[in-house]
């Protein structure tokens, strides 16, 4: 750790992981109620346990960008945060703020939780991944907005590199499009139409910016390569992504009640929406093979290296698998939507988090790499988590398969439920590598305090 | 890549792709905006319809159902209940619940008077009315 203020990153990462691990737990829940059914009902509905994963999913991975970006701004600027206070006040806020909903969401029935924080003033709430209440929103905007304030001014006083400058427009898209999580039409289609504004624009659009961003540095500094190199790569892929992503919003819009052409715009442009993920493998293995230093930590080499495969697979292949419009016509709103949806989140987002963790964290704990036997450790919750995640995403796209063949082909359609219950066994894999997974967790976190073996790696 | 393909250029293909891209959206929406009142049937939205999206949104149907393919994948599609079941089945459905059948999906009771529950049908057979291009495949959903 080259600046003091640094150090604000690692009470953000530290809750991150702790929301990721609820995350996972919830995750399981809603796993099982998929099998058995009335699990856990009424005490916890499958509704407000999917809000519960939904939304720690979406608070673990911002508290994760604010850490990356409390972390690699200063080191980039090569000058200290601009208030490294602001930014420990800001956690606590957001902390509390982010707990204080999920205990919402478990204590009182999601209704009167509306009305309890002022849904009947400016009704926002009850719409998927923006369930939460209006304080909530105001809250997450005000974070949000002191975090780019902090950082911002950081970059102003310092260096401007290009990995800060994509990092802030990242982040700075961020803030703008949530503000569309406030526009509620009684419309319901205006209502869907811009609701993905937020949704898409953010995960297939100014997130990728950050990931870019977050996963260059990450790999200038174990790579040794040429920032200028690394630099002109990040600007290809990002240039890409929008190019293609922003048209390629119109995916959502085929059955949604918007105009036919966006058949043809969504389709098109989001068939490329896989080319800047590929150029992002292409990226980490091309620096990683021109290495010019063996980096101590190789763990965190494995999860950079990870983020490109599983990025490109979960986005880019599992994306385009059903994003032609014929064929979306069957898939949409089926297991395979959720089969993407899974390996793309934890192979853009969830991976890139876990890269700039496993590259800071020590630094933030006064080492340059954990030991050895740590790092290997951490390597196997890697692998556990990686392939399991393979595994949820093939059963359940595996259900989705069934469930359209038996559902919407075919003369004799089957109902919902009963399809459901023709596809259990595929349901019942998908919980058993959940567990798979969280037992790679379970490691993952012990790989922080693992002891036993040599010594740590000096800075 | 090649040495003559410089930083510079990759930055200015990137600020010149986002910025063509976003203006082509912005033309595009704003082209959408003006043909959806005559898909959207926007004259049919009735004080009823709002309540109904309002109770829709309050009790987070979405977090187990989908409507018009968007939302949780563990309850059938809404968007055209309507037409598959009816509207006073709709209400009866909602007022039976949970079934309490033992390891079958429950849906929760959530109390709704009989303005609410007509209220909520308004919203769904309006939502059933939406062009949609034609999806769902089938009347299943």
């Amino acid at each position: 750790m080259q600046y003091k203020s640094q150090a604000v990153a690692k009470p953000y990462f530290i809750a991150a992981i702790g929301l990721f691990v609820g995350q996972i737990l919830f995750g399981l829940i809603m796993g099982y109620q998929y099998v058995v059914g009335d699990f856990l009902f009424p005490a916890i509905p499958f509704n407000v346990a999917r809000m519960v994963h939904t939304n720690l999913l979406i608070v673990w991975t911002l508290f994760a960008f604010m850490g990356a970006g409390y972390y690699l701004i200063p080191e980039e600027a090569e000058t200290e945060l601009f208030s490294p206070k602001l930014a420990i006040i800001m956690f606590w806020i957001f902390l509390v703020a982010g707990a204080l909903t999920i205990v919402g969401y478990l204590a009182v029935p999601y209704a009167t939780l509306a009305r309890m924080t002022g849904n009947d003033i400016l009704a926002t709430m009850g719409r998927e991944f923006l369930e939460q209440p209006l304080p909530t929103k105001v809250g997450i905007v005000i974070v949000a907005l002191a975090f780019l304030f902090n950082i911002s001014l950081t970059v102003l006083k310092g260096r401007k590199t290009s990995i800060s400058l994509v990092l802030l427009l990242g982040l700075w898209g961020l803030a703008v499009f949530f503000l569309f999580s406030f526009y509620n039409p009684s419309n319901l289609v205006l209502d869907k139409y811009f609701w993905w504004w937020t949704v898409h624009l953010w995960v297939e659009g100014v997130w990728e910016l950050i990931l870019g961003a977050m996963l260059a540095f990450v790999l200038i500094k174990i790579t040794g390569v040429d920032r200028e190199v690394i630099e002109k790569w990040l600007y290809v892929i990002i240039a890409m992504t929008l190019i293609t992503g922003i048209i390629g919003t119109g995916h959502h819009y085929f059955w949604i009640g918007a105009p036919e052409y966006w058949q043809w715009f969504g389709s098109v442009f989001s068939a490329l929406e896989p080319i800047p993920f590929f150029m992002m493998t292409v990226f980490a293995f091309n620096m990683v093979n021109r290495r010019r230093r063996e980096h101590p930590n190789k763990a965190a080499t494995l999860w950079a290296l990870g983020t490109g495969v599983m990025s490109f697979l979960g986005a880019g292949v599992w994306g385009f698998m059903h994003t032609l419009a014929p064929v979306n016509f069957y898939t949409h709103g089926t297991q395979i939507t959720a089969a993407h949806g899974h390996m793309a989140f934890f192979g853009a987002y969830a991976m890139v988090n876990l890269t700039m963790i496993s590259y800071a964290m020590p630094m933030l704990r006064g080492r340059s790499a954990n030991s050895r036997s740590a790092q290997t450790l951490e390597m196997w919750s890697f692998w556990l988590m990686t392939v399991s995640m393979v595994f949820i995403t093939l059963f359940l796209t595996a259900a989705g398969i069934l469930q359209i063949w038996l559902q919407r082909m075919g003369s004799n359609p089957m109902s919902f439920m009963d399809t459901q219950d023709q596809v259990m066994l595929f349901y019942w894999l998908r919980e058993i590598a959940g567990l798979v997974f969280f037992v790679g967790l379970v490691l993952y976190i012990w790989s922080f305090f693992y002891k036993k073996g040599e010594a740590h790696i000096a800075a | 890549m090649s040495e003559t393909f410089t930083k510079a250029m990759a930055r200015n293909i990137f600020y010149g792709g986002a910025v063509f891209f976003f203006l082509l959206f912005i033309a595009l929406t704003f082209d959408t905006v003006q043909t959806l009142p005559k898909r959207d049937h926007r004259e049919n939205i009735t004080d009823s319809v709002v309540r109904g999206k309002h109770i829709w949104e309050t009790r987070d149907c979405v977090g187990c159902h989908t409507i018009l393919g968007e939302g949780a994948y563990f309850a059938p599609e809404l968007g055209n209940v309507y037409k598959r079941r009816g509207g006073d089945f709709i209400k009866a459905w909602i007022k039976s619940q949970p079934t309490g059948a033992p390891g079958r999906r429950q849906m929760p009771q959530f109390n709704l008077t009989d303005e609410q529950l007509d209220d909520l049908v308004s919203f769904l057979k309006w939502t059933s009315e939406i062009n949609t291009n034609n999806w769902p495949p089938n009347i299943e959903g």
